[in-house]
Order: structure tokens, then C-alpha cells, then sequence
């Protein structure tokens, strides 16, 4: 066991892990950041895609101790204090893009990575970004339109919500 | 202008605020104070006997706190079967032991053998390393025919074969229908496999058992679509614990699909052990284990013979399938193939004469059981694809030889048992016909080719029964239990509102919806009303969601509900105002004197409920909360008309989805934005059952697609935007919302108007083909073509 020490959404946290911990598993278990979810044991679902030092990343794809002295942001960080919903949640909720909501935490952070790089994709950059991030839900149908919303554009000739 | 408000109104979802921000509360996020961890060691072969299992060097490994193994668990009651069929001999099903780990004998890679609980999860992997286990490796039975030989090996020696019933459906048909055939102008005959698949919803499996010592409580949180059926399973069947000493919680649950239905092994075990060592015990399925131990769904081989006159009138359907259980009977997997298919063979069409024969099957494989739709995507997938083929065969337009065979008339007895309320057939199809722009498909189809595309079209019909069921019915079925829905209104002082249902929501938005119907009834706004669903201490006994069921069984139990409300508040309300019940009315949360300007509140009559110094109390109770159970007098039938378009690369055979269009009829709708929603998410999963996924044995009993390396499922780039419409609606004439369910539609009505467009795609280009098996590959494609 050795001591990590990361500033996840903005405050500094530590905690204990094993070389095997996942950054997934330590935000979830260690921390108590129980938003960013684990849906895969093989890096494909992108349930618990976080960023780290502004990057997209699987978390189940990096130990804790590779994170250490980081700068993590994860889904809890999102929203402004008062519970506001930033505008890609707000789009989301707006467009009805999520439905049991497993798979959300990761679209958003994916989806969040994608306009930062490219802030008006094509619907063809947008499913292609997701390819790492599965649904079982939604069809991608309003996930898609979701995103595209919250980059500005008109999605009101998109089939219905 | 769409309302903003009540039934027909699309509110933002208020489940949405804490899934968007990381604040659910999904079964895994649970830390019980002092819970330890157990992973159970499961069979890495499909057919064994367990020879020995010497546990002694594991349980001293740092950490382990218990071993448990099948010995543990002699005169524990097994994992119970929700569903007797009847054969076609009159005899019932054969029905195995099904123990919560493993008796002497492995029958799937995946099965159960022992469960090593330690403080960390890590220390019970490790400890599961160490156990020795000797396995005495026997034949693997994984091709159903060839399960039914004489000499076949059994995957339970206690059973008289590997056989589990042998359905005839309806029987006393068989002449008739045979004779139909006889005298057939033309015979079609088709066929196929329903792919095996793994529903995959993306949170795995979790439970949690708990117990307290004090009051003798056990709890289990879970991750179900009914906590109340796995209270009355696992509390009557498996552990012997009374209902009142058993809690069952199911929070936020991450999508269900059907495999959250079913009790489970890993349920029951944790609530034993933690008895047992009285320490919360917790397992988290990882995804590997979760497609060798989630029941998988579908997994029919099928010959279907459609018989028509002269005029391409349907005169009989035939049908003989062998349907694949698995090596054990998961709770209602009995009835998935015949009562929930046999019964949907009518399809949207009046067929006077149908025979439906299934001979369910044991095999060395993972239990199968009910996946989205459950039988009534396999009947219509038969039913659709034959009829295409039959079309093709007679050179006659697909769609108009649906049009000539459509029932018309309602309400409609089929040959199958069961009656159709309502539905519009034609009206429907027109609505298709517009939006998917048929007109337009053969301008499509030059544009394609002069790219050097093949381009299909598929469009077929669906019905289905939703709504399950009539509880007197479903029992004379083999049912054993009643399939009715309950909800609890309780009304606050102050007029807020709290309906506990016995339904589930994991992704449907019931915490939305539900408050819509309130809202509309009361006339208050729907921020008035929360729903809680999900704990068996809150909610009455209900049977939870599945079968596209919770509005239709569960939103009428709620209006029953709030109707008792109401007629107990309209006589405190005349109270109040000094006026005869029969004269009071209630609008905008309002309660009037009709013909006068008197009136009074919602919540004063709310607030004289529960502070009754002016209050009729000779007459009625104080307090205002009332309970309704609902039990359908008949199931629902939504149905739709789908169309989809593909696009075929003749170099590669890789199919690409270009358009999809679903016009659905479900009568009346809550919430549009929500159908909309679940319409598309069933159109993803059947486009995934069509082109990619299929779980595949070898012939060892391996799953081969055991990952998401290796099962493909549907990603964002493999599907399009969809069109929805439900501006078809024939209102279900038997419950009290004129409702009838969408949760299913998309999953059952997609995978055939797939097949059948890529069939049409192979055929423009010259390719004699009628069939191609799904998941429609590129390898399966180009081999059609390239013979």
C-alpha cells in the first residue's frame, strides 16, 4: 500500500492503494466518487471515463498510482455547486439522452473531450467519438443529438425526441 | 401546441438531474459498515463431475473469511422455476434441481461451484486460486437436435432425457392445419435461427445480503426489475424466511432488459452467508462473468411453413422450434417460448388455422430466458421473414400481400388464445408508407447502384401482448404467480403526494411519467407528486417491470389508486362546504359545488384529512392514503409497421443501415418524449441482434463471444437516427389510461424489416438468395453472394 495523492474536481484527496488499484476503482471505493461507473472488465464500455490533467481517459485503464499528483476531474465535478447543470448535461436531460443512466457519467466526460478538441463535429465525428463508449439504452439516438445540441447546433430537423 | 403538462406532455426527466451529476444510487455504490466481499469460483468447463474440492489451503489465505461450497448448502432449497408447462401429452415439464452452488456436478462454463468470502475482493480472487478442484470432464451437449438422440449424454442424469417439454400449440389444431396444407395453392417454407444473445445491460449484476442479528432481519440489495418477486422466491423457495423478516431493495438499476427479472444463485447466497457469518456480504459481477452467468435470451432453431390460396389469402402457419433453456430452468423461461411466442403466431394477419410446436432443450450452456420482447421478437421475426419470403416467391408486392392478409375487424379472437382489443393495421402502414418515403425507395436504390451499392428495402409488422396478464389466466398457463400491479397513494397534510409502486423503473423514467397521470387526474402540478418504487418495506406487493407492463399494469393500479383518493376527498370536500357528494367537482386541483361559486382547495381538503376538527367522522376515517392492486382483464396489444434501409458493398458484404423508420401503435401515450425514447433504444438492440451479436458456443460448451472483444455490440457509428412515429393510436380498451406499452416495440419489430432489406438488397444485384441467418456479418453476406 502506498499513499496517492491527486486534486480531483479542483480539491486535493489522498488515499491508500495497491499497485493494482485502478484509478476506477480508488475513485469509487477509496475516494467515494461512486459517479464515475465500472461496466467492463476489458476497456470498453467507457462507463468510467474521467479526465486527467485534460485528458480523456478509461480509468479502468490506469492504476491509482499513475494518476498520483495529478489533476482528475470526474462526473461530480460537472455540475456548478448549486446544482446547476452544465450545458452538455443540459442538453443531455434537454434531449432525453440518457435513460438508466449507467452509462452516462462516461458519455458526458467522452462527449465533454470531444468539444473541447472539435467544437462543432459532424454527427459523423460524434458517433465515431463514441465508439469506446457503450449504451444499451438510448440507441445513441438522442445521445448524439445531445451532443450536437450542446455544441450550438440546430438539431430541430432531427426526427423527433 | 403540445401540452406542457399532464397525460401527453413530455416534462424533462427529474431522474435525469442526479444520473447527469454522479449522485445515483446504483445497487454497487452501497458500502454496508462492515461488509466483506465473496467471488465465486465457476466451472471453466461445460460438463464435469466434481471429483474432489479441497478448500483447506484457500481458507487459510490472509484475509478469507468463509469458503462455501455445495455441501454448505444440502437441505438449503434450490433456485425455483416461476413457470410449469404443460406438454402436448398432458404431462408437465420436466424441471431439474437447480442449487445455489453446484452438487457434484458442473453443467456450464460459468456454473457456480464454490464462494470464497474474505474482507477485500482481492484476497477471495486470490483465495479462489488456491482451491483445488479435481473435474472429471463428461460430453458437452451444446447442439439441441443433437441433445435429443437416443443415446445423447444428459446434462441431468435424474431426467428421463435432455428433453423439457414438448409444446403443441394449439393441439387439437394439428389436423386442420395439416389438412391446410394439404390443400394449399402455394407452400412457403422457411428456415431459420433466433440468435442466441446476451442482453447486456451495462450495469452488471450486483447483490448485497445483509442481516441483522437484533431483529432477525435479512436485507438484499439488488439489482432487479422486481425486488418483490425475488423477496417471494427467495424468501418462500430458496432460504425459508418469511416475507416479514426479508426486505428487498433494488435502487437505481442500471438497465434490466429482461436478465434483471430472474432470482439468482448470487442473490440468494449473499443473504445466506451473511446470516451465516453475520457480516454484510457483497458481490459485484464483473462483465466477464456477466455473460457466463446473466440468463442469455432468444436461442430458437425454427422451420416455419406459411400456406396460401390461390388469391395469396394466408390459409395455415406451421411452425416447429427447438428452444434452448440452458442447463437449468431460470425463472420464467418455460413460458418464453410458448405462451409468450405460440401465443403472438396470428401476427397482425387472419390466418384462420395455426399449429405452433416447441420442444424446449437442456444443454451445457448458460440458462436462457427472457431478453427484451421474450418470444414475441422470435414469433415475428418467423412470421415476417416467411411472409417476405413468400412474397418474393409469388412475385407479389411485400406490402400488399400484408395489406390483403390484415385483420380489420376488432375486436379480433386469433386462433392462438388470444383476443386483440383494438388496432389499426392499415392506418398504421399508411403512416409508414409516408414517412419512410416508399415512393421515393427506387430513386434511392439508382443513386445507391450508381455508386456501385446494393440497396434494400425491408418493411414488415409486428404485434405483441403486453400488459402481463390476467393473474386467472396466466395460472390456467403455469404460472405461479399472479402477474397483477399495486401502488400506494398517500396524500400529505399539506397536498403533496407519494405513490409507492410495485413497478421498477431502470431507465424507463417512471419518476417522470407517473406524476403525469396524478397531475392530470387531481389537476395539481406534477412537482406535487414523487414516486418510490424498489423497496420491498415501502411498496406494497407487486410484480415489478417487464412485459412493457409498468403504465399499462402498474400506472392502472396507481389510477385505481387515486381514484379512491379522490372519492374520499369529494365527501370531505362536501363536508367543508355543506353540499351533497354527489354534487361536488373536481378541476385544477379544485373542489366545487356544481352550479355554485363555492369551492375549496386541494389542500385544505388535504389539511382537513389529517386535521379533522371539521370533518365527517362518523362517516369516513380521517387521514387520506389508499391502496389499489390492479389485475388486467386482458393483455395489450401494441403494433407497428417498420421499414429500414440498407445499403450492401458487394466487395465486402458489409451491411450498412441507411434509413429506419417504426410507425407504432400504443394507444394512448404519457409521455412522448420517453416512447420515443424506448422505441429507439429497441430499435439499437434489434439492429444489434440482426447485424452483430450473437453469443457463440463451440462445440465444447465454450462461449466464444465472452467480452466485448469478442460481442459486438451496437456502437453510436453503427446505427442511424431513427424516425418514430406514434401518431397511430387505437386505445386500449381494458385499462383505464387506454395504454398499452412501448418498452419492447423497437426490439421486436426491428430485426426482421433488417433481414429483410439486406435479402432485398442481394436480390437487386442477382443473387437467388431468400435468406441469410443474423447477425447478418459481412462474412455471412459475402458468402450469400460469392455462393
Amino acid at each position: 500500500m502506498s499513499q496517492v495523492t491527486m486534486t480531483v474536481n479542483g480539491k486535493e484527496m489522498s488515499g491508500d492503494a495497491e499497485g493494482r488499484t485502478l484509478l476506477s476503482q480508488f475513485l469509487r471505493e477509496t475516494l467515494g466518487l461512486t459517479g464515475t461507473h465500472v461496466g467492463c472488465d476489458t476497456s470498453q464500455c467507457g462507463a468510467c471515463v474521467v479526465h486527467v490533467d485534460g485528458v480523456a481517459v478509461k480509468a479502468c485503464t490506469m492504476l491509482a498510482m499513475e494518476a498520483d499528483g495529478s489533476d482528475v476531474a470526474t462526473i461530480e465535478g460537472q455540475a456548478a455547486v448549486d446544482g446547476t447543470l452544465n450545458a452538455l448535461q443540459q442538453a443531455f436531460q434537454d434531449h432525453h439522452g440518457l435513460q438508466c443512466g449507467f452509462c452516462t457519467p462516461g458519455m458526458i466526460m467522452s462527449a465533454a473531450d470531444l468539444l473541447k478538441n472539435n467544437p462543432q463535429p459532424t454527427e459523423a465525428e460524434v458517433r465515431h467519438h463514441l465508439e469506446g463508449n457503450i449504451c444499451r439504452c438510448t440507441g445513441y439516438h438522442n445521445i448524439v443529438k445531445a451532443i450536437l445540441a450542446a455544441s450550438g447546433q440546430d438539431v430541430s430537423s432531427i426526427a423527433a425526441e | 401546441m403540445p401540452k406542457d403538462h399532464g397525460i401527453g406532455a413530455s416534462p424533462k426527466r427529474r431522474e435525469d438531474v442526479r444520473f447527469l451529476s454522479g449522485t445515483g444510487n446504483y445497487t454497487d455504490d452501497i458500502q454496508v459498515n462492515g461488509q466483506a466481499f465473496v467471488h465465486f469460483l465457476r466451472s471453466d468447463v461445460a460438463h464435469a463431475n466434481i471429483t474432489s474440492i479441497d478448500t483447506s489451503v484457500a481458507s487459510a489465505m490472509p484475509g478469507v473469511l468463509r469458503i462455501f461450497t455445495g455441501a454448505d448448502f444440502e437441505g438449503v432449497g434450490g433456485i425455483p422455476c416461476g413457470w410449469q408447462i404443460t406438454d402436448r401429452h398432458g404431462e408437465p415439464m420436466q424441471e431439474p434441481a437447480h442449487p445455489v452452488l453446484a452438487q457434484g456436478k458442473v453443467r456450464y462454463v460459468g456454473d457456480q461451484i464454490a464462494a470464497i468470502v474474505a474482507e477485500t475482493v482481492e484476497q477471495a480472487r486470490d483465495a479462489a486460486e488456491a482451491i483445488e478442484l479435481d473435474l472429471e470432464e463428461l460430453p458437452a451437449i451444446v447442439d439441441m437436435k443433437a441433445a435429443l438422440k437416443e443415446d445423447a449424454a444428459k446434462v441431468h442424469d435424474d431426467l428421463t432425457s435432455n428433453l423439457c417439454y414438448d409444446w403443441g400449440f394449439v393441439e387439437e389444431n394439428k389436423p386442420a392445419v395439416d389438412a391446410a396444407f394439404d390443400a394449399a395453392a402455394h407452400v412457403t417454407t422457411l428456415e431459420l435461427r433466433n440468435n442466441r444473445l446476451v442482453a447486456n445491460p451495462m450495469e452488471p449484476r450486483v447483490a448485497i445480503g445483509d442481516f441483522n442479528r437484533a431483529t432477525g432481519e435479512s436485507t438484499l440489495y439488488t439489482t432487479s426489475q422486481n425486488p418483490h418477486v425475488i423477496r417471494l422466491l427467495m424468501g418462500a423457495f430458496v432460504l425459508g424466511i418469511p416475507e416479514h423478516k426479508l426486505r428487498v431493495v433494488a435502487p437505481d438499476v442500471g438497465g434490466g432488459f429482461g436478465t434483471k427479472i430472474f432470482h439468482y444463485a448470487e442473490e440468494a447466497f449473499c443473504t445466506f452467508a451473511a446470516k451465516a457469518l453475520n457480516r454484510a456480504v457483497k458481490w459485484t459481477s464483473t462483465r466477464a462473468e456477466a455473460f457466463i452467468s446473466d440468463a442469455h435470451g432468444r436461442d430458437h432453431v425454427t422451420k416455419i411453413e406459411l400456406a396460401l390460396d390461390a388469391e395469396n389469402n394466408f390459409t395455415a402457419v406451421r411452425t416447429d422450434t427447438y428452444a434452448n433453456m440452458g442447463a437449468y430452468l431460470s425463472t420464467f423461461a418455460p413460458s418464453v417460448p410458448t405462451w409468450l411466442h405460440g401465443t403472438l403466431m396470428a401476427g397482425n394477419y387472419k390466418t384462420p388455422l395455426i399449429y405452433v410446436n416447441v420442444k424446449a432443450v437442456f444443454t451445457n450452456t448458460v440458462p436462457v430466458d427472457a431478453y427484451r420482447g421474450a418470444g414475441r421478437p422470435e414469433a415475428t421475426f418467423q412470421l415476417e421473414r416467411v411472409i417476405d419470403k413468400a412474397a418474393r416467391e409469388l412475385g407479389v408486392d411485400p406490402i400488399a400481400l400484408r395489406r390483403q392478409n390484415f385483420i380489420t375487424e376488432f375486436p379480433y379472437e386469433t386462433p392462438v388464445a388470444v383476443a386483440y382489443d383494438t388496432g389499426d393495421y392499415h392506418g398504421t402502414m399508411d403512416i409508414l408508407e409516408k414517412m419512410a418515403d416508399l415512393s421515393g425507395f427506387e430513386a434511392r436504390r439508382k443513386e445507391s447502384e450508381s455508386r456501385g451499392k446494393l440497396r434494400g428495402l425491408g418493411v414488415n409488422c409486428y404485434i405483441e401482448a403486453c400488459g402481463i396478464a390476467p393473474s386467472n389466466l396466466v395460472g390456467q398457463l403455469g404460472a405461479r404467480a399472479g402477474l397483477y400491479e399495486s401502488a400506494t397513494v398517500r396524500v400529505n397534510a399539506t397536498g403533496g403526494i407519494v405513490v409507492m409502486t410495485g413497478s421498477h423503473s431502470h431507465g424507463q423514467g417512471h419518476e417522470t411519467s407517473f406524476p403525469q397521470v396524478i397531475a392530470e387526474m387531481i389537476g395539481i402540478d406534477e412537482d406535487m407528486v414523487e414516486i418510490e418504487h424498489g423497496d420491498t418495506s415501502k411498496a406494497p406487493m407487486g410484480m415489478g417491470t417487464y412485459g412493457s407492463r409498468s403504465i399499462a399494469v402498474g400506472g392502472s393500479a396507481m389510477v385505481r389508486a387515486t381514484e379512491k383518493i379522490i372519492a374520499k376527498a369529494k365527501k370531505i370536500a362536501a363536508h367543508l362546504m355543506e353540499a351533497a357528494d354527489a354534487d361536488i367537482e373536481l378541476s385544477d386541483g379544485k373542489f366545487s359545488v356544481a352550479g355554485t361559486d363555492k369551492s375549496v382547495a386541494w389542500g385544505d381538503v388535504t389539511l382537513a384529512a389529517y386535521v379533522p376538527h371539521n370533518y365527517p367522522l362518523e362517516d369516513i376515517e380521517p387521514g387520506l392514503e389508499e391502496t389499489a392492486f390492479y389485475d388486467p382483464a386482458n393483455f395489450t396489444y401494441p403494433s407497428g409497421a417498420y421499414a429500414c434501409e440498407v445499403e450492401v458493398d458487394p466487395d465486402t458484404g458489409k451491411v450498412t443501415i441507411e434509413n429506419f423508420n417504426a410507425a407504432d401503435d400504443f394507444g394512448n401515450i404519457i409521455n412522448p418524449m420517453i416512447v420515443d425514447g424506448q422505441v429507439h433504444g429497441g430499435i439499437g438492440q434489434g439492429i444489434g441482434q440482426a447485424l452483430l451479436e450473437n453469443a457463440a458456443y463451440d462445440e465444447n460448451g465454450q462461449l466464444l463471444s465472452a467480452s466485448y472483444m469478442d460481442y459486438a455490440m451496437p456502437r453510436a457509428n453503427d446505427v442511424p437516427f431513427y424516425g418514430v412515429d406514434h401518431s397511430s393510436q387505437t386505445p386500449c380498451t381494458h385499462n383505464p389510461l387506454g395504454v398499452k406499452g412501448c418498452g419492447e416495440a423497437g426490439a421486436i419489430g426491428s430485426p426482421p424489416a433488417v433481414v429483410n432489406a439486406v435479402v432485398d438488397a442481394l436480390r437487386s444485384g442477382g443473387h437467388d438468395i431468400y435468406h441469410i441467418d443474423m447477425p447478418v456479418s459481412p462474412s455471412r453476406v459475402w458468402q450469400a453472394m460469392n455462393g
